[in-house]
């Protein structure tokens, strides 16, 4: 076999391969492409050079231009943190009601809320903040300790029976099951329930009216309207924190759960908890 | 050793057995050193010569016409107000618009672009069906822009002989100075090729004041020095490497060519037997064609190729040889056409009538009247030949999804309206046992200019909105400014009173109106409450 050979049809010359009496033609590849190619793995060795590339037995190359992703990372935040800035000076410095009224500044207060709502809320208040049995839901219209957005502010910061926390706020319904005969937490029950609803003995709610009058107005006022001051929540409205119904009612007058949130302002900081003030306040029950 | 043991003298016997049977192969290392060969093959310098006929003059004015759109494109201007930018061609991609003079596109809209790409694919099987390669001959920025430069090379160093001379030349002060010279102009219209392509992501003049002063943003360089490079390297240097190694183009076109599709053809039925010597050939009785064997058509193709060797993968049918061959023919005072576009079917049946149907070898004798014209039976070429049932089917299809696109674009909504009902919680039951939704609503002005919108609830009995943000109490209605080409993103609660729900999931409607205009649009929305409100 001889690199002479030449294709008879096609004018080329061959390799000198043959397979079947099938010869391979000797079509070489241009020039530029034969460039490009050891271009390309030129330009492969010197990026394992310049970046992290070449595993060792214990360490990996780190690359001569100093490149980590753990730096980029870094770097991004750092941006992102700069692009905020402007919005979190501004919340530093205004109150919650001024953050509310402002549009931008709500609604980065709202986005930055609402994360930071997803990690540190949730817990207890539900994904939605829509609360279960025991833990309040806050999208709604009925608040024990009001909605108003400084309001909301001081709840978060300084939690609800909190011991640790000088200023949290602080109250607590007493256990009537020593101080009430079965049948007046019964008749009071009646009463309480058939505020919002009916009940089962009407019978009961006479006497429970009495009841209330001695045992609960002092707190929940007069009107049962309850009072903000104290936390005691309105038991006229359709919300019910710790269950609804005689039986629930019952439960919560002999043998009263207190729910404790704790104080926030330590561990999230002043302007955490003036964005989730906001939040909280956006979810459409705020006043 | 032999004597140690009749093992190894077995051994010895085994040897000089094999030897005497084995066979002898024909083999030889694939790398074997006596046969090794270079992995590249240099190019042929190809030194096209300049044209001139009718297809020359028609390929200057199409250089012309796809240079002007491309370069003076981004600087028209198209009012639109002062709400959005007044250039008439703006791929906006920081703000996620396309302006087309008065078509304004936003993301959602990209099936536009998605049909105007069919239609292009469709257009191509169209072209390429009927009059072939054309979009390579004429029209392809590879071959308009090698063009433009190959007009610099013989303004710089002369037409083609002058060129190979130079080329031969040792390196001397004239031949450097040609050579600079030559490739300082590549390099100048390479950069403004990258230019003009960044105009048309941004306000052209501002742009380029901004790139000038250095202050333009560095992708904008980085994008001119990218398209510079590809500009000189693929216009200047490579040239014909591009479309004969690079792009896939011949080779599906290849596959869109039938037997009625125009191709430029050398016809060898009047060209054969080809002669320098035609008269002495004549004289002595035996048949020439009308071919001189002066190789103008190989010296103009900016190929390189010899189209008398037949259709080929490389011919971008630029016609160029055409022109060449039929400035010979009018000097020979024959029929122009030796080259030209024809079509396989025609170039078959008029290959046939001058080979006696293949028995012989070419005689144009039979192909012309004893007067010397044509004969008669000659295929000739006329349009109706390149439209066929496949032309009509393209042409359809092309013009069908044209239609659907004019069709969706006269009538397309500029006001939208897209509701995400809240899913966490789903409702919410206020104090006075009412039921709350939460929806986002967004609003789309598609228009750059103002509006005011009026949103609206439809259904959903004693049902109020009340929007986060905005003051107005409670109501069914209530008007909101949304700002020009721009979506307004809105926080609904709706509330309805207990005794007016009727099941746990009720349809109701958001409606939006601009007054203005009269433009409407509206959603259907689920209101859902517990199932103990009933």
């Amino acid at each position: 076999m001889s690199s002479e050979h030449v294709d008879e049809i096609s004018g080329v010359t061959t390799t000198g391969h043959e397979w079947d009496g099938i010869k391979e033609l000797n079509n070489p590849l241009p020039r530029w492409w034969v460039t490009a190619f050891y271009i390309t793995i030129a330009w492969a060795l010197a990026y394992t050079i310049a970046y992290p590339a070449w595993p060792m037995l214990s360490f990996a190359t780190k690359g001569i231009l100093g490149f980590s992703s753990r730096n980029e990372v870094k770097n991004e935040m750092a941006a992102a943190e700069a692009g905020k800035a402007k919005y979190v000076a501004a919340i530093q410095s205004k109150t919650v009601s001024e953050i509310a009224a402002d549009d931008a500044l709500r609604e980065f207060a709202v986005a930055a809320g609402g994360a930071a709502f997803k990690v540190n809320c949730v817990q207890c208040h539900g994904s939605g903040a829509q609360g279960s049995t025991d833990f309040p839901n806050l999208n709604d219209d009925d608040w024990l300790w009001s909605g108003k957005t400084e309001q909301i502010q001081q709840t978060i910061t300084h939690g609800i029976r909190f011991a640790p926390d000088a200023d949290t706020r602080q109250s607590e319904m007493p256990a009537f099951a020593d101080v009430l005969k079965p049948e007046q937490v019964a008749q009071v029950s009646a009463f309480v329930a058939s505020l919002s609803g009916p009940v089962r003995d009407k019978n009961l709610i006479e006497p429970g009216t009495r009841v209330f009058a001695d045992n609960c107005a002092a707190c929940h006022g007069e009107n049962a309207k309850g009072n903000r001051d104290l936390g005691a929540p309105d038991l006229t409205d359709a919300i019910w924190l710790h269950g609804s119904g005689e039986a629930a009612i019952a439960s919560q007058v002999r043998a009263p759960k207190n729910g404790v949130m704790p104080a926030w302002v330590d561990r999230l900081g002043e302007t955490t908890v003036k964005e989730l003030a906001v939040y909280v306040h956006s979810l459409g029950g705020g006043e | 050793m032999v004597e140690t043991g009749g093992v190894i003298r077995r051994d010895l016997e085994i040897v000089v057995l094999d030897q005497a049977q084995v066979e002898r192969l024909e083999a030889e290392a694939v790398n074997s050193a006596k046969t090794r060969q270079p992995l590249y093959a240099a190019r042929k310098k190809i030194f096209p010569k300049r044209a001139s006929g009718r297809f020359r003059r028609f390929k200057w004015l199409v250089m012309a016409i796809t240079l002007g759109i491309y370069y003076l494109t981004p600087w028209l201007r198209w009012d639109r107000g002062p709400f959005a930018p007044d250039q008439a061609v703006l791929v906006d991609l920081a703000n996620r618009r396309f302006y087309f003079f008065f078509i304004e596109i936003w993301p959602q809209e990209f099936y536009y672009v998605a049909g105007l790409l069919m239609m292009a694919g469709v257009g191509l099987f169209l072209v390429t069906s009927t009059v072939g390669r054309a979009w390579c001959g004429y029209t392809c920025p590879q071959t308009v822009w090698v063009d433009l430069f190959l007009v610099v090379e013989r303004a710089i160093e002369g037409d083609r002989n002058a060129r190979m001379k130079l080329d031969a030349a040792p390196w001397s002060a004239r031949k450097l100075f040609l050579r600079m010279t030559k490739h300082a102009i590549w390099l100048v219209i390479a950069v403004a090729t990258g230019g003009a392509w960044i105009f048309y992501f941004a306000d052209a003049s501002k742009l380029l004041g901004e790139v000038v002063t250095g202050t333009a943003a560095p992708v904008a360089y980085a994008t001119i020095a990218v398209l510079t490079g590809t500009t000189y390297v693929f216009g200047g240097l490579m040239r014909e490497q591009v479309c004969t190694y690079m792009c896939p183009w011949p080779r599906i076109q290849a596959a869109m060519l039938d037997e009625n599709s125009l191709t430029v053809t050398y016809n060898d039925w009047r060209g054969e037997p080809r002669s320098r010597h035609a008269k002495k050939a004549l004289a002595a009785g035996l048949p020439a064609g009308d071919c001189v064997d002066c190789n103008a058509c190989v010296a103009v193709c900016p190929m390189g190729i010899d189209i008398r060797d037949g259709q080929q993968l490389e011919c971008i049918t630029c016609a160029l040889c055409i022109d060449a061959c039929d400035s010979v023919m009018d000097k020979l005072g024959r029929e122009r056409g030796l080259i030209s576009y024809a079509t396989l079917a025609d170039y078959n049946a008029n290959m046939a009538m001058a080979t006696s149907g293949g028995t012989g070898p070419v005689n144009p004798a039979l192909v012309r009247t004893p007067s010397g014209s044509f004969a008669y039976g000659l295929a000739h070429f006329h349009l109706g030949k390149i439209f066929r049932l496949r032309t009509y089917i393209y042409l359809g299809a092309w013009s069908a999804i044209g239609l659907v696109l004019v069709y969706s674009l006269v009538t397309r909504e500029r006001l939208e309206l897209n509701v995400l009902h809240d899913r966490n919680p789903q409702f919410v039951t206020l104090s006075d046992g009412s039921i709350r939704n939460g929806y986002t609503v967004k609003l789309l002005n598609m228009i750059p200019e103002p509006r005011t919108i009026e949103v609206t609830l439809d259904g959903l009995d004693g049902g109020e909105m009340s929007t986060v943000g905005i003051d107005p109490p409670p109501s069914r209605s209530f008007s909101i400014a949304v700002e020009p080409d721009r979506l307004k993103t809105l926080k609904i609660f709706v509330r309805q009173p207990a005794d007016q729900i009727r099941k746990p999931a009720q349809s109701f409607e958001f409606r939006i109106a601009d007054k203005a205009s009269s433009e409407t649009a509206e959603y259907t929305a689920t209101f859902n409450a517990p199932e103990i409100s009933r």
